[in-house]
């Protein structure tokens, strides 16, 4: 299979100045900067890149998005990867650091940009720190700091490190961190491409999706855009978690079937256990039943099947499991990650979980799941920022698919118990 | 309120720090956490000083601390052991480890032990789902868990 951000992920040292050149690393920056930016944002547009970090906008879009004639501009990536199940980010800082160095130089130069940060998550201090040598080692190359190949262009890139609240991975919630703020977000429009940090026009990018970035420039638009399917270019680092015989991440082709990620890539369920569901793109999105196995992966046919891509993170559950458990933990995950700043947010994901754990103690009622049901109808698109939307995915889809799961814990209850 | 002083070293890292942004209150969450890893806690000197520094309330401090989980107010243990209960860790089985881990130490979850050597506290999810059930001591992570190995990397901190 097509493997471009892997292809050399577990080449020893590759985290190295040397290493990283020897396998051709920084030589897309010739090439780009004896093109005009413009045409470097063209050629990401045309490549059909989507962003890897949840939301998959079109990149080149997001690019020509900038405010025109602002300036400065700032570039963020957004290294604060804590949707539960995605671990993709990590495996590139870790081991690649800079493939990601290369890519932001990459955008800055398309962009105009001569500013950017890389906000990790705070748990990520060991990242921080491989990081922060790659970013030493490009500086005392050339790559970053002033008139780089001395073609007038400058770019200065620093780490930032976040301190624990999922959040921030939330774009203009991590501009208000990166700001010294509580990590709010922010009433959009104006999006960040118009007013982002420090209310100037700023790029807010995942680490996956700025990694992609080299090949475009080395090996063309037109040749990533030929890889995957028409609305899905290219490949995605999926992250296979959970009751799989060899989790792990991979890199494969966008439209790929998901049942040769869970049983070809990934060996299959544990135990020879039977595949009850699978969560195809992080906590967030809605989960399907093993009848849907052959779905292909792509944006387009999972949002046919009624979810979505996401950050990339396949969780996969066997038949031991009681769904009503599994989403428990994920309502209580988002309710204690809410910023509080929206009502239905707030109070919904915890009425939810007293709701569920109720059900869960063989105290609920039959009703339950309709009021569950309202409640997420309260929450769904009524927030400032889509966490909310983020914990009804769980919730109505374990309502839809699993509902024998709940009624398992209303056996000898009468419904008309207070 | 007084007691809170910066060293020469730390001074120097927090110039090196306030250098990287063109607005100093950017400062704010690396100077907490400058702080939180030497002193395992931030304490209400502390806020002051960082205020001092970036030229805003300690109140102001207070309210951004007070957001993220990993700035503390009371004193932690010398290694914070983070353990990821979310879902890809539940699936294989942290419930029960976590439960091993608060036993062995003899506190409950979101307690030091009285020696001040451990606290341990329940995490969401931390990135490396691939290797689960997995923990953070301190900056290291630890992942496919047993009990064998949680007694290793237990016993093997002094
Ligand atoms: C609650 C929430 C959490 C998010 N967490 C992350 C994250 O950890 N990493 C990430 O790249 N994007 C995350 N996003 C998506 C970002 O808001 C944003 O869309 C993304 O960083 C844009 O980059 P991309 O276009 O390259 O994907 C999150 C969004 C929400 C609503
Ligand atoms: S939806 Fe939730 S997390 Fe998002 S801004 Fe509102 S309260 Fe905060």
């Amino acid at each position: 299979m097509t493997q471009i951000l892997f292809k050399n992920i577990n080449t020893a040292d590759l985290h190295t100045m040397k290493v990283y050149e020897a396998q051709g690393g920084y030589r897309s920056l010739k090439k780009a900067f004896a093109m005009q930016p413009e045409e470097i944002v063209a050629a990401v547009k045309t490549s059909g890149l989507r962003g890897r970090g949840g939301a998959g906008f079109p990149t080149g879009l997001k690019w020509s998005f900038l405010a025109k004639d602002v300036f400065p501009r700032y570039l963020c990536c957004n290294a604060d990867e804590s949707e539960p199940g995605t671990c993709k980010d990590r495996e590139l800082l870790l081991k690649n650091p800079h493939l990601l160095i290369e890519g932001m130089i990459l955008c800055a130069y398309a962009c105009r940009i001569e500013t950017g940060y890389i906000y990790l998550r705070g748990e990520f201090h060991d990242l921080s720190v491989i990081m922060e040598q790659a970013i030493a080692d490009a500086y005392a190359k050339g790559y970053l700091g002033e008139n780089i190949f001395g073609g007038g262009f400058n770019f200065d890139l620093h780490t930032h490190l976040g301190a624990g609240a999922y959040i921030c991975g939330e774009e203009s919630a991590l501009l208000n961190s990166l700001e010294g703020e509580r990590g709010e977000p922010r009433m959009k429009p104006p999006f960040p491409a118009v007013e982002g940090l420090y209310a100037q026009p700023t790029i807010v990018n995942n680490v996956e999706t700025l990694c992609v970035v080299p090949y475009i420039v080395n090996e063309g638009a037109e040749k990533y855009a030929s890889i995957g399917t028409k609305k899905s270019a290219g490949t995605k680092l999926v992250s296979v978690s959970g009751h799989v015989k060899k989790p792990a991440n991979y890199e494969v082709v966008l439209g790929t079937p998901v049942r040769e990620i869970i049983y070809d890539l990934a060996g299959g369920i544990r135990d020879d256990n039977k595949l009850k569901a699978f969560i195809p793109g992080g906590s967030s999105v809605p989960m399907l039943p093993a009848d849907q196995v052959d779905v292909l992966y792509d944006y387009e046919s999972l949002a046919a099947a009624g979810t979505m891509l996401g950050s990339g993170a396949m969780i996969v559950i066997d038949d031991s499991v009681n769904i009503v458990e599994t989403t428990l933990r994920l309502i209580s995950f988002y309710m204690r990650e809410s910023c509080g700043k929206c009502t239905p947010c707030r109070e919904g994901t915890r009425w939810l979980y007293q709701i569920v754990e109720q059900i869960m103690q063989n105290a609920g009622q039959l009703e339950h799941i309709e009021k569950m049901e309202d409640i997420c109808d309260t929450m769904a698109t009524n927030t400032f920022c889509p966490l909310a939307d983020a914990c009804v995915s769980p919730v109505v889809s374990s309502i839809k698919y699993f509902r024998a799961d709940y009624e398992k814990y209303f056996t000898n209850v009468s419904t008309s118990l207070a | 309120m007084s007691g809170f002083t910066f060293s020469d070293e730390q001074e120097k890292e927090i110039t090196r720090i306030v250098a990287k942004y063109p607005f100093k209150k950017s400062a704010m969450l690396p100077l907490l956490t400058l702080v939180q890893r030497a002193e395992r806690e931030v304490s209400p000197a502390a806020m002051v000083a960082i205020s001092k520094k970036l030229d805003c309330s300690p109140a102001y401090v207070q309210s951004v601390m007070s957001f993220y989980t990993m700035y503390h107010a009371e004193k932690v243990g010398k290694y914070m052991i983070l353990f990821c209960i979310n879902i890809s860790c539940q699936l294989n089985g942290c419930d029960k480890l976590l439960e091993y881990t608060a036993g062995k130490l003899g506190i409950t979850v979101g307690e030091t032990t009285p020696d001040g050597k451990f606290t341990l506290h329940r995490e969401e999810c931390l990135a490396a789902c691939t290797e689960a059930p997995m923990m953070r001591v301190n900056d290291i992570y630890y992942g496919a868990l047993t009990e064998q190995r949680i007694d290793d990397v237990l016993n093997s901190l002094d």
